[in-house]
């Protein structure tokens, strides 16, 4: 009774725990429901965590003796895992969060993959299907933990060199087809089809050992600018180790909730490499060697550097302005005095907006969030395919430590290593002012011609510095007046 | 009697097949604004399998399985209270024009929670347009 009754509950809770999960992330999809979908996401992986703890009524009588000492065990590590990544989660820098997000979504990994290493070791797995799945999902999950903790390391810019070894794509081909081989060599001695030359743990652990260095080998030949999209093709591959894992457990919930994130994280993948023009194939398979002298379109003009307070004096007799932020902003923290002085341009009655491009930032979407972390209204962040027609009729944009998304090389000098890229019209302002520390290139390495044009002034200096300097000067101009 | 149910092969290609779907379409409609939340969103949602960590620690029976199980169970819910934690502060943060700034507190959370629906005809219009 007690049996049927525990299975009713999970099974009932689990349902409503996909569900919710699934509710969640599709409330997730627009800025004004978003907050509630992670609420509504929390409320079903809650329930399903309390719930979970029904199964000591249905333990396999093998387990029976030590289930004390497993309840302990279990609710220990609950406490202990959530409460050490819940504080770190809290506490953890904005401008972090891309690796924050590559340490907990190895963890996921890692979580399949050990269920999967248990049924493995316990020969718990029936039948051929169940044995091929388990293992599958722990090849899976286990190239997505070592992978996600290089990834963490090069974005915490522990690593900070990319590998290039020649022949290492051949190497870490070997090694894959090897582990595979192992893997299909051990679901038949596991199905009892054949007597292995060595005990099967040992091949477990043949077969997992090869499985951490493919993540590893695989992840370190590539830059950190690609970082962001080997994240989101380790969390579509988490997902894919859940579900595999859910199939063997018998688990509906793990598969809807991992398949789900399969698939979304696939679709995001792929959406992330359109909009920094690459192609994923290239970022994962390709170890670049050092960039290649690229033919740099020939410079006209020169540099015109100018005073922080005049261009923020000029700024404030506009009509409007479009600023476009990048990495750089949020390396000198700027974020919050560039809001300060925009809500000073707001009050003298100019037009602001921000334009994003899909790269700023060390992740697709993470300006967006460094600006929303300063107070700025969502409603004035535009995205490039809807701001950039408005460049045309600004009188000014202001571009803060960003380069390659402005380079106008991009549009026409084919020989560009970014040509194709889609960019910020800010050359067709009337006028564009350029904060930037100093006469650096971008992380193409490639000279800016946006930045000898015309109409473009520079102003050097720490981006910070630049925007608390601009918010004096127009100060001060109110106050002259008054 | 028992409620136990047992998937096969097909009927888990099946499910796999609906929910792919289900995830594909529901990221299709995602605004670029929030790729970065939206990848830790996914991220938490697979913190699921903490579940499966806490069954299979349940039902070990010997030390090595005692072991493996708790790593399975604290990398998990390191994966889903670490993915909760991140998504549920970036998204406090993004407020439309008009609300008090600064999301960074759980009070502010809240209001701001309440503010978004308010304005929620406006965003939707907004939303509308682009």
């Amino acid at each position: 009774m007690l049996i049927m009754i525990s299975q009713l509950i999970i099974g009932g809770v689990d349902l409503a725990a996909a569900f919710l999960l699934m509710f969640g992330l599709w409330r997730m999809s627009s800025p004004v429901t978003a907050p509630s979908g992670i609420l509504v996401a929390g409320v079903g992986m809650l329930v399903a965590v309390v719930a979970s703890f029904l199964y000591v009524f249905t333990v396999d009588a093998a387990a029976r003796p030590h289930l004390p000492a497993n309840i302990a065990l279990a609710a220990g590590a609950l406490v202990l895992g959530a409460g050490v990544a819940w504080w770190s989660g809290r506490k953890v820098a904005i401008t972090a969060m891309p690796q924050a997000v590559a340490l907990f979504n190895g963890m996921g990994g890692g979580a399949a993959a050990a269920i999967a290493a248990v049924e493995l070791f316990g020969n718990r797995a029936q039948g051929w299907v169940a044995s091929i799945v388990t293992l599958l999902g722990a090849l899976i999950g286990t190239v997505s933990l070592s992978g996600s903790v290089i990834a963490w390391a090069k974005l915490d810019e522990l690593l900070k060199k990319p590998l290039h070894v020649p022949g290492l794509q051949l190497f870490n081909g070997a090694i894959l087809l090897a582990g595979l081989a192992v893997g299909g060599y051990l679901a038949l001695s596991l199905a009892g089809a054949l007597t292995p030359l060595l005990p099967n743990t040992i091949l477990i652990e043949i077969f997992f050992g090869m499985a951490v260095l493919y993540g590893i080998l695989m992840t370190l030949p590539i830059g950190g600018a690609d970082m962001p999209v080997v994240i989101s093709v380790y969390n579509a591959f988490t997902g894919l180790a859940v579900g595999l894992e859910g199939f063997v457990l018998q688990n509906p919930a793990l598969m809807i909730a991992g398949m789900l994130v399969g698939a979304a994280g696939l679709l995001l993948t792929l959406l992330m490499a359109k909009a920094m023009n690459r192609s994923v194939v290239k970022i994962l398979f390709s170890s670049f060697g050092p960039a290649a002298k690229q033919k740099q379109g020939a410079i006209k003009g020169s540099l015109k550097p100018v005073q922080p307070s005049d261009a923020g004096i000029f700024m404030h007799y506009a009509k409007s302005v479009i600023i476009v932020p990048g990495y750089g902003l949020a390396a000198a923290q700027g974020q919050g005095k560039l809001y300060d002085f925009v809500k000073l341009l707001q009050a003298g009655g100019v037009k602001v907006t921000f334009a994003i491009h899909p790269v700023a930032g060390r992740m697709p979407g993470q300006m967006d969030v460094l600006l929303a972390e300063a107070g700025v209204p969502y409603d004035l962040i535009k995205q490039l395919a809807d701001v950039n027609d408005e460049f045309k009729t600004a009188d000014v944009a202001l571009v803060i430590g960003a380069n390659d998304v402005v380079n106008p090389d991009a549009r026409t000098v084919k020989s560009s290593p970014i040509y194709g890229m889609p960019i910020l019209n800010a050359d067709q302002a009337k006028k564009c002012y350029v904060v930037k520390r100093g006469d650096g290139k971008g992380y193409a390495g490639i000279v800016n011609p946006l930045f000898y044009a015309d109409d473009t002034y520079m102003v050097y200096g720490d981006a910070a510095a630049v925007c608390v300097a601009m918010t004096e000067a127009v100060r001060g101009l109110g106050a002259a007046a008054a | 009697m028992t409620f136990q149910i047992t998937i096969g092969g097909f009927v888990a290609l099946y499910i796999f097949m609906v929910t792919a779907f289900a995830g594909w379409v529901i990221i299709g409609r995602v605004p670029a604004i929030l790729h970065t939340p939206l990848m830790s969103g996914s991220n938490f949602v697979h913190g699921i399998v903490v579940v499966g960590g806490i069954y299979t620690l349940l039902n070990a029976s010997s030390p090595l399985e005692q072991l493996i199980g708790f790593f399975a169970v604290l990398l998990g819910s390191g994966n889903a209270a670490g993915g909760f934690a991140v998504t549920q502060r970036m998204l406090a943060m993004f407020q439309p024009s008009g609300a008090p700034a600064g999301g960074h507190t759980k009070h502010g959370a809240h209001k701001a929670h309440g503010t978004a629906r308010s304005v929620s005809k406006a965003a939707r219009a907004q939303a509308k347009k682009s």
